[in-house]
């Protein structure tokens, strides 16, 4: 069966990782040599020492994600990895805009940073630098608005999601392996 | 109990069992075979690290147990790399263990310093750098356990020479922690309602079994699944054996170079279930038109298999065994008469192209083989290298048993054979051992004549000379308009080779002499080589192009014999 690009989709997943050296590494290599196409990565401490959590958008179609999931279940230093594509969520995104402005446009810029309820976290004389937070098409949005100013630095740090409701699962769940079968 | 880290290796490996290690010293790993005389285990010298590896593998594949491998730093461990590979593909439990600079040195450049872990992420199940000798017993237990777990692979642990140095306190690590590890999946009993169902309601059953039947031991259970239901057997290169090619259901190798009846009846199938096998491409040609009448049900152990070439309208995620175990009384009795009787029919027709059934006076590969079949009774371990001899064994040696053939199916790795064989003997050492191999790969890893010779390796040597690197000048001929480039390869004698080695050898020019050599070489208690010097341009059939149907057939053409047609060769 072959894939076809035009019914690709973008996804969300989450995985759990042993904070252990190379695993971030294995990780990486695992996606590059199965042809994954990752959009965008992010990782850090979740709420278990020795346990990073990961999150990273794919583009593909349902069973290339069910492959690179089951792949990345495989890898040993791999907790737990979760689907929350088509799950309630929270995914939000951190970015930071140097923004050229002069007398003129600092008021403009200023309002648009307030209306995205973004902050002004470095101010120089002929640049501004704003620090956003939200989901991806509110960044988008704000990035598109602030272009025209224009934009001379940025960095985004990819979007980290979390489920919604209270039952929270701390990555040592035995039962992630059926999840796509 | 105070122990340095080269005594620890040897501790773990020894506790759990490991009694036979291939290897080649050096600087970064001498502490290591500076400890090994004190314990009970057998090492094997091998002439190049890659057959070293090979040598674990063949060992391995016959033992089911761990094949331990132990090399040094930088370029033993890089000439490692394609006997890791191999193994990865092939699902083969092996302990490498590498020496490493010392930590103080790491990531300098050092002499002989290669990120080994870097190198061989991709060939392994997983691997480890050792960097503190506290963690030294726990690591090389889990790289045992992970080896030989699940679906088993290759687990390189890297040890960096002043941990084999250190000294600590030693405990064997009773417990195993990894929590992201979780080799063992239960059978899913819904899952398995509704494959009987499938199989129930089936007109024209196939089975596809592959290398998982025999990693689970599972080879009662497929014959008894089969016979209960009436399901003819189709087998992988790496399933031969899953179920006797002489038993009525089987059909015999199926996919690129499989056997015509095998590959008609998986596209004409309407339940297709395929154990312990992964719809490699060889297997399944272009996967769109791939039995497009059937209902997929796929057991395998590895959950990432399962949907990854041919959706399952059933999944089985489970240990082979297990799940035919608990498939079996659901299973109804069934007898497909029409369907074995399309079967038989197409088998018929491929008897007349079949090349045996050639009036030839030249000696022609597929007549040795069927004749080692026939000299040997079958009751030996076949080990071939890779290419058109490869192919020939898999359709004229008639496999009778797991275990019985060992080849690299799918890295297709020239020169596993002879060291794969004399691996397989010290796993086995009261069965006969047969390397089978082509006149290229037999010159990738010949040095290890010097290992057969050291160790009085028993191992019978055939090799097939066609003059070529028969299988790539197929392709030319085939596809590249008989551009022989690259292809035409010359030998040196082997006869006076193996002299050389102390190893009694014959050559073989003509068809009446096979029978009575071979015999001489089977009987014959110590190693002995032959080389057949066979026809030169004779073309593996049937054939699948790469990228098609897999019943879309080049066949052996029919042509005008001295006696009227007969199968061209
Ligand atoms: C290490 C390696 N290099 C190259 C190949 C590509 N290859 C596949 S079959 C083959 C020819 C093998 O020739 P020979 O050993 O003489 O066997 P024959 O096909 O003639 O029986 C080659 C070069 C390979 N499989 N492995
Ligand atoms: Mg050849």
């Amino acid at each position: 069966m072959t894939h076809d690009p035009s019914t690709f989709h973008k996804y969300t997943v989450v995985a759990w990782l042993e904070d252990k050296p190379g695993v971030l590494s294995r990780v990486l290599s695992l996606f590059r040599r199965r042809n994954f196409n990752i959009e965008s990565l992010a990782v850090g401490h979740s709420e278990r020492p020795g346990v990073s959590r990961l999150t990273f958008t794919v583009l593909g179609d349902d069973r290339m994600v069910e492959q690179a999931i089951k792949q990345l279940d495989k890898l040993v230093n791999v907790l737990r990895v979760e689907d929350i594509t088509h799950k309630p969520a929270v995914r939000r995104e951190m970015a930071l805009i140097r923004v050229k402005v002069n007398a003129q446009t600092r008021p403009e810029v200023m309002q648009l940073v307030d209306i995205y309820r973004a902050h002004i976290i470095d101010v120089s004389m002929d640049s501004l630098v704003v620090q956003a937070v939200g989901n991806e098409e509110r960044l988008n949005s704000l990035i598109d608005l602030l272009s025209n100013f224009p934009i001379t630095e940025m960095v985004r740090t990819g979007p980290v999601a979390m489920t919604r409701g209270a039952a929270g699962k701390n990555g040592n769940g035995k039962h992630a392996r059926r999840m796509a079968l | 109990m105070k122990r340095t880290g080269a005594q620890i290796v040897w501790e773990v490996l020894t506790r759990e069992g490991v009694d036979t290690v291939f290897g080649h010293p050096g600087g970064a790993i001498l502490p290591v075979y500076d400890a090994m005389p004190a314990y009970p285990v057998r090492h094997i010298l091998a002439r190049h690290e890659q057959a070293a590896g090979h040598m674990a593998d063949g060992y391995a594949r016959v033992s089911g147990r761990v094949g331990v491998v132990t090399v040094t730093s930088g370029p033993a461990a890089t000439n490692l790399v394609t006997a890791l590979a191999t193994a990865m593909m092939d699902s083969i439990p092996i302990l490498a263990i590498t020496g490493q600079v010392p930590t103080t040195l790491l990531g300098n450049d050092a002499f002989q310093e290669t990120d080994v872990t870097g190198v061989t992420q991709a060939v392994t199940k997983h691997n480890y750098l050792v960097t503190d000798i506290r963690d030294l017993a726990r690591v090389l237990r889990e790289a045992l356990y992970i080896a030989q777990s699940g679906r088993p692979g290759p687990v390189l642990v890297d040890i960096c020479k002043d941990v084999l140095n250190d000294e600590t306190d030693y405990e064997f690590p009773e417990k195993l922690d990894l929590p992201g590890y979780r080799p063992f999946a239960g059978v899913d009993m819904q899952a398995i309602e509704a494959a009987a169902e499938l199989i129930n309601q089936a007109q024209r059953p196939v089975i596809i079994a592959g290398h998982g039947v025999q990693m689970a031991h599972a080879e009662n259970e497929l014959r008894q699944l089969a016979e209960k239901a009436h399901i003819p057997v189709a087998m992988t290169l790496l399933g031969l054996g899953d179920i006797p090619e002489t038993h009525p259901l089987s059909l015999g190798m199926c996919g690129m170079h499989g056997e015509a009846r095998a590959n008609k009846a998986i596209q004409a199938s309407d339940v297709l279930i395929g154990i312990g096998m992964r719809f490699d491409d060889r297997v399944t040609g272009d996967l769109d038109a791939f039995a497009p009448h059937a209902k997929v049900i796929h057991i395998e152990l590895d959950p990432a298999e399962i949907n990854k070439n041919v959706p399952a309208d059933v999944g089985i995620l489970a240990d082979a065994r297990e799940a035919l175990q608990a498939l079996l009384p659901k299973v109804q009795p069934a007898e497909h008469r029409e369907w074995m009787a399309q079967i038989e029919e197409w088998n018929r027709e491929s008897q007349e192209r079949d090349i045996l059934n050639a009036e030839v006076d030249e000696l022609i590969p597929p007549m040795i083989m069927r004749e080692l079949w026939h000299v040997t009774q079958g009751d030996v371990i076949m080990v071939t290298d890779v290419g058109q001899h490869q192919m020939w064994e898999a359709q004229y040696f008639l496999h009778e048993r797991p275990r019985q053939l060992l080849t690299s199916g799918g890295l297709g790795t020239m020169g596993y054979a002879l060291p794969a064989a004399i691996g397989a003997h010290f796993a086995a050492p009261d069965e006969t051992v047969w390397a089978v191999v082509g006149d290229g790969g037999f010159q990738m890893t010949i040095q290890e004549l010097g290992t057969v010779m050291q160790e009085k390796v028993p191992v019978k040597i055939a090799i097939i000379n066609n003059g070529f690197l028969g299988m790539v000048r197929q392709w030319q001929e085939l596809f590249y308009e008989k551009n022989y480039a690259g292809t035409p390869i010359l030998s040196p004698d082997y006869v006076k080779l193996a002299e050389a080695y102390g190893i009694p050898a014959r050559l073989v020019t003509s068809q009446e002499d096979v029978s009575a050599v071979l015999k001489e070489a089977h009987e014959h208690p110590g190693p002995f080589l032959i080389e057949f010097q066979v026809k030169e341009e004779v073309n593996v059939y049937p054939m699948v192009e790469p990228g098609e149907a897999i019943d879309n057939l080049i066949r052996r053409r029919i042509v005008q014999g001295p006696s009227g047609l007969q199968p061209a060769w």
